[in-house]
């Protein structure tokens, strides 16, 4: 659905899109995920059309964003960075405005306006004047107008800014509702979010992808080592030269509180191998009382501060 | 077609919920009246001084007199209010960061150009309507001929439609207000006064600077002289001022 390849943006002599290829396919919901100035925003108004790239190509649907740009915009559903409010407006006329200028036939406009101000729950303030309301309900106005034209291809720039805890939960479910039957590309510096609703993830960093994968399969990517973290009673000296002497093992590191009793550390062990039957069963045939045992994963976090700060 | 409405009926709209279009309108009336009252007793203390004095020869045209000093007048006040009109056309959308979804709608270039084009020119209609308004009273307590009123205002709209498309033109160029209101009154005002230097120039330069000046083309239209090569004048004037505009907006597209 969406191709790039090979973009670049040059802004005054610096490149802020290096060299950017990914494609995503019908259905997808790709997050684009970087550090701020990292080339996002600019990338995702390239694809909208809303400014050139200085070299390679983006395709939406089949069509060249720079040469059909028209067919493009048809097909696009774009929420910027700040959402494109006349702060005038009322809520309704506002979104009759965008339905109008989006070529949306008179006869659907109305049910059309109806259908994404229920779908974003703006139906108590459909009223009120856009300027006066909150940030939240803003940005909320700003994703209905992307989705009034029933976009096949869905563009947001950090979608979830700016809201309260309970809305960003319902505009997740939104897009995953929307997802099923588009295109989604949206931008975040927000991790879990990426992990809640992408199917994959670009990571971006000084205009370069640096990293293109599943959320899991970039976490899985990162793991050399399994760990697993442990809490036992009984005298830590002990404790660590027993399980050092197992095979497998390849560090012990203690846990915050030291060597108090109980003594709880992590453990890193070769790929591959699970160790928990064998620690498990060292440690109770000691005699000690294991209190806690429990692998730790990787966070899409670890994953993705490591890349940024890797060159 | 709808996009163009669309885009018109909202910036008719903003001009209306802004204070704009109310100090526009105010500061116009006042100063349309103050001036029509002001060239009105001027000129009947001239013919009570000429009755007095018995040069009754040649009888004064009080009514024609008075129209075409107001509308000379009229065409100064409009020097000022025309950049109000334009200065947020495209400013403001920039400013706002509305351009963006203005741009990366199917709405085209053109189509955003002639809907706010057509809600400038409606404003600068309804000002003109007024001026029709302050006037009237010629018609009550006199008989004025009707032939250069109606070319002088044709002649009035033909000057404003020139100077709302340079104004439209400079509203591009920038995402401050405050510049695009000066940069316009700037021009607009070169354009005006570029005739005080027509004495000074000589050959074809004079030509030029005369051929150039918005106001030597609106001189005949006040006297009742439509002539067809002032209406090219600004429409060409004013064709201009949009394709720049045009040119300045697919810019934006441009590959560098």
């Amino acid at each position: 659905m969406i191709e790039v390849e090979h973009l670049s943006k040059i802004f005054n002599g610096r490149k802020a899109v290096d060299d950017v290829s990914f494609y995503v396919g019908k259905g997808e919901v790709l997050g684009f995920l970087g550090p701020n100035g990292a080339g996002k925003t600019t990338t995702m108004r390239i694809l909208t059309c809303y400014m050139p790239s200085t070299d390679g190509t983006a395709r939406i649907a089949g069509y060249d964003v720079f040469e059909e740009s028209l067919e493009v915009r048809k097909r696009i559903g774009y929420l910027p960075e700040n959402p494109p409010i006349y702060p005038e407006m009322s809520v309704e006329s506002y979104l009759d405005f965008v339905a109008k200028i989006k070529a949306t036939p008179s006869s659907r406009r109305k049910a059309q306006v109806d259908k994404v101000i229920e779908e974003c729950s703006l139906g108590d303030v459909r009223r009120r004047i856009v300027g006066r309301l909150s940030k939240g309900y803003k940005q909320r106005v700003g994703l209905a107008q992307a989705l009034l034209n029933d976009p096949e291809v869905l563009i947001l720039d950090e979608p979830t800014i700016g809201l309260d805890p309970k809305q960003i939960h319902e505009v997740r479910s939104l897009i995953r509702n929307l997802a099923s039957t588009r295109t989604v590309i949206l931008s975040t510096h927000i991790l879990p979010e990426v992990s809640m609703t992408c199917n994959r993830v670009v990571i971006i960093n000084k205009g370069k992808v640096v990293a293109m994968d599943t959320p899991e399969g970039l976490a899985a990517q990162m793991k050399g080592a399994e760990r697993i973290a442990l809490t036992v009673d009984g005298p830590p000296q002990d404790i660590r030269e027993k399980i050092q002497s197992i095979e497998g093992v390849t560090g012990i590191h203690s846990n915050e509180g030291g060597t108090d009793a109980p003594y709880s550390f992590t453990v890193e062990c070769r790929l591959d191998t699970d160790l928990r039957p064998v620690l498990a069963s060292t440690i109770v045939s000691q005699g000690w009382g294991l209190l806690e045992m429990r692998g730790v994963s990787i966070s899409l976090e670890d994953v993705f501060i490591n890349l940024i700060t890797q060159e | 077609m709808q996009n163009i409405l669309a885009i018109w009926q909202r910036e008719i709209k903003s001009y209306f919920v802004s204070p704009v279009a109310y100090v526009v309108l105010t500061v116009f009336l006042l100063l349309s009246g103050f001036f029509f009252f002001s060239y009105l007793s001027q000129v009947i203390q001239a013919t009570m001084m000429q009755a007095q004095f018995g040069q009754s020869s040649q009888p004064i045209d009080v009514p024609g007199i008075v129209f075409k000093s107001l509308l000379q007048t009229t065409s100064v006040v409009l020097l000022f209010v025309i950049p109000m009109l334009t200065m947020g056309l495209f400013a403001e959308e920039k400013k706002r960061g509305t351009i963006e979804l203005l741009l990366t709608t199917p709405v085209g270039h053109f189509q955003a150009i002639a809907g706010k084009y057509l809600a400038s020119l409606t404003f600068l209609l309804i000002l003109i309507l007024t001026n029709i308004i302050t006037v009237l009273p010629l018609f009550l307590y006199g008989e004025p001929d009707l032939k250069p009123m109606l070319s002088g205002y044709l002649g009035m709209f033909l000057y404003g439609i020139t100077l709302l498309a340079v104004g439209l033109f400079i509203s591009t160029l920038t995402e401050n207000q405050i510049v695009a209101v000066m940069l316009t009154f700037g021009v607009s005002l070169a354009l005006f006064v570029i005739e005080s230097f027509s004495a000074a120039a000589t050959g074809v330069a004079k030509s030029v600077i005369d051929y150039l000046s918005v106001m030597s083309h609106l001189e005949d239209f006040i006297k009742g002289v439509v002539d067809t090569s002032h209406i090219i004048y600004y429409v060409t004037f004013a064709f201009v001022g949009l394709f720049l505009a045009y040119r300045s907006l697919e810019s934006m597209r441009w590959k560098n």
